[in-house]
C-alpha cells in the first residue's frame, strides 16, 4: 500500500465510551478526489463495545471525529446492500461484522481495516462508482420475460419450481461477490459473479421464457466462461449465496442447451 | 432489421418465444477442450515422464537408438504427437486467456497474441515435422 503520513492523531475524546468498551483501532483507507492524488490510510482510535458492528465505529467516526468521512449506509441491518467494503482484507457488510469477531488475541491492541472494495473506481474514502456494476446486471435482463398474451390468472409454479433458483432469489446486489472476484479486477470486461447470480434467478424460473437471451448472453467471451471457479465469490456472499455454483449450473445448461 | 427481436413481443403477441441464436461457441468449445485435453494430458505427460526418466534406467539409456526404435512404432507416434498438440493448444489458450485478464492495452494484447500464436505454430510444424519425416538412418554421430 502506499506510503501514510499517519502523523495525525485524531481527537476521539468526543466519541461515549459506553461502559464495558475497549479501545480499538480503526484504520481507514481515506482519499478525497479534491485534494488527495492517491488514497493514505489514516486510524482512529475509538471505544467499542463487542457486540459493536463495524458500521458502528464508522457512524462514530463521522458523527463526532471527521464529518468529511464518506461512505453509504441505508437499513443498517444487511438488507439494503450499501455498506460493503473490504474489512481486514475481506469484502464483507460493515453492518453485519461485529467487533467481537475482529478482536486481536488476548493483550494485543486490535485493529481493524477499513478499505472501498476492488475493481469498482473509487470516488471518495469507502464510496465506489457503482455504475458498471449495474452495468453488467442490466445487461443480463434480470426481469420476467414471458411471450404470447397476457394470462387472466396468476402464474401458477410448483414448490419445486420456485426451489431450482430460490438460492439466488437471496441477492441483495452489494457487490462484494463481484468485487472480490480477481478476473473482475484484472479484466473489467468480465460480467462479474453478481450479473450471472441475477440471470441465474430467471434462467431457472419455470415462469420466464427468455433463458436462451440470456444464456446466449453469458455464453459471450464476457461471460461464465471466464469464471475460473476460485470461490472467492462464494466466500465474500453476505447472504450466504451459493456463487460458484450457480455459475457452474449456468455453464452446465450451456453445455447441455437444458435449462 | 436486427431489431424484430425486440419489437417481437409487442409485434406478434401470439408468436412462440424468440428461437435460440447461439451465435458464438467459441469460449465454450475452449472451456470445453481445456477440461478434456487436460485430462489426456494427465495421462499422456506421466506416462511420457514415467518412461522417460524412470523405467529400466531412465534418462541414461536415452539415446539415438532409443528414440529411432520409439519412432519406429505408430503408437508412440501417435502418442507423441498427440502430446505435443494437446499441449501446445492447452498451453496455447491458458496463456491467451491470461494475456486477455493482465494486458491492459489494446496493443499489448494484440502483440502479445501475436508472438504466442507465431510460436505455437512454429512449434507446431516443427514438432509435427519431425515425428513424420524422422528418418532412422541417418547416421548416428
Ligand atoms: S468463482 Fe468465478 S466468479 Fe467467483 S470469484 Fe472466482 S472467478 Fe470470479
Ligand atoms: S450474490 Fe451475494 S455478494 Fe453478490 S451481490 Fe448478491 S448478495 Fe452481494
Ligand atoms: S447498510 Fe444496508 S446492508 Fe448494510
Amino acid at each position: 500500500m502506499t506510503a501514510v503520513a499517519e502523523s495525525t492523531v485524531h481527537d476521539t475524546s468526543q466519541i461515549p465510551a459506553p461502559e464495558g468498551s475497549l479501545t480499538v483501532t480503526v484504520k481507514i483507507q481515506r482519499f478525497n478526489p479534491e485534494i488527495d492524488d492517491e488514497p493514505h490510510w489514516e486510524s482512529y482510535d475509538v471505544p467499542a463495545l463487542p457486540t459493536d458492528r463495524v458500521l458502528n465505529l464508522l457512524m462514530n467516526i463521522k458523527n463526532y471525529v471527521d464529518g468529511t468521512l464518506s461512505f453509504r449506509r441505508s437499513c443498517a441491518h444487511g438488507i439494503c446492500g450499501s455498506d460493503a467494503m473490504q474489512i481486514n482484507g475481506i469484502n464483507r457488510l460493515a453492518c453485519k461484522v461485529l467487533v467481537k469477531d475482529l478482536l486481536a488475541k488476548k493483550g494485543k491492541q486490535t485493529t481493524i481495516t477499513v478499505a472501498p472494495i476492488k475493481g469498482l473506481p473509487t470516488m471518495k474514502d469507502l464510496y465506489v462508482d457503482m455504475e458498471p456494476f449495474f452495468e453488467a446486471y442490466r445487461a443480463v435482463k434480470p426481469y420476467l420475460i414471458a411471450y404470447g398474451n397476457e394470462p387472466t390468472r396468476e402464474r401458477i409454479q410448483s414448490a419445486a419450481d420456485r426451489e431450482r433458483f430460490d438460492d439466488t432469489t437471496k441477492c441483495i446486489l452489494c457487490a462484494c461477490c463481484t468485487s472480490s472476484c480477481p478476473v473482475y479486477w484484472a479484466d473489467g470486461s468480465y460480467f462479474g459473479p453478481a450479473a450471472i447470480v441475477n440471470a441465474h434467478r430467471f434462467i431457472f424460473d419455470s415462469r420466464d421464457e427468455a433463458s436462451e437471451e440470456r444464456l446466449d448472453i453469458l455464453n459471450d467471451a464476457e461471460g461464465v466462461w471466464r469464471c475460473r471457479t476460485t470461490f472467492n465469490c462464494t466466500d465474500a456472499c453476505p447472504r450466504g449465496i451459493q456463487v460458484t455454483k450457480a455459475i457452474q449450473e449456468v455453464k452446465r445448461a450451456l453445455l447441455f442447451k437444458r435449462v | 432489421m436486427a431489431d424484430s427481436t425486440s419489437a417481437l413481443a409487442l409485434d406478434k403477441p401470439r408468436s412462440p418465444r424468440r428461437p435460440a441464436a447461439r451465435r458464438n461457441n467459441f469460449e465454450l468449445y475452449s472451456w470445453v477442450f481445456m477440461r478434456i485435453s487436460g485430462l489426456a494430458l494427465v495421462v499422456l505427460v506421466l506416462g511420457h515422464l514415467f518412461i522417460m526418466n524412470i523405467l529400466d534406467g531412465g534418462v541414461h539409456r536415452i539415446n539415438f537408438a532409443f528414440v529411432a526404435g520409439r519412432w519406429s512404432s505408430p503408437f508412440w507416434q501417435f502418442w507423441d504427437l498427440s502430446m505435443l498438440w494437446l499441449a501446445q493448444l492447452h498451453g496455447g489458450n491458458g496463456l491467451r486467456t491470461i494475456i486477455d485478464d493482465y494486458a491492459r492495452k489494446d496493443n499489448t494484447r494484440f502483440w502479445l497474441k501475436m508472438l504466442l500464436y507465431v510460436a505455437m505454430a512454429v512449434i507446431l510444424v516443427l514438432g509435427t515435422l519431425v515425428v513424420f519425416t524422422f528418418d532412422p538412418d541417418i547416421p548416428a554421430s
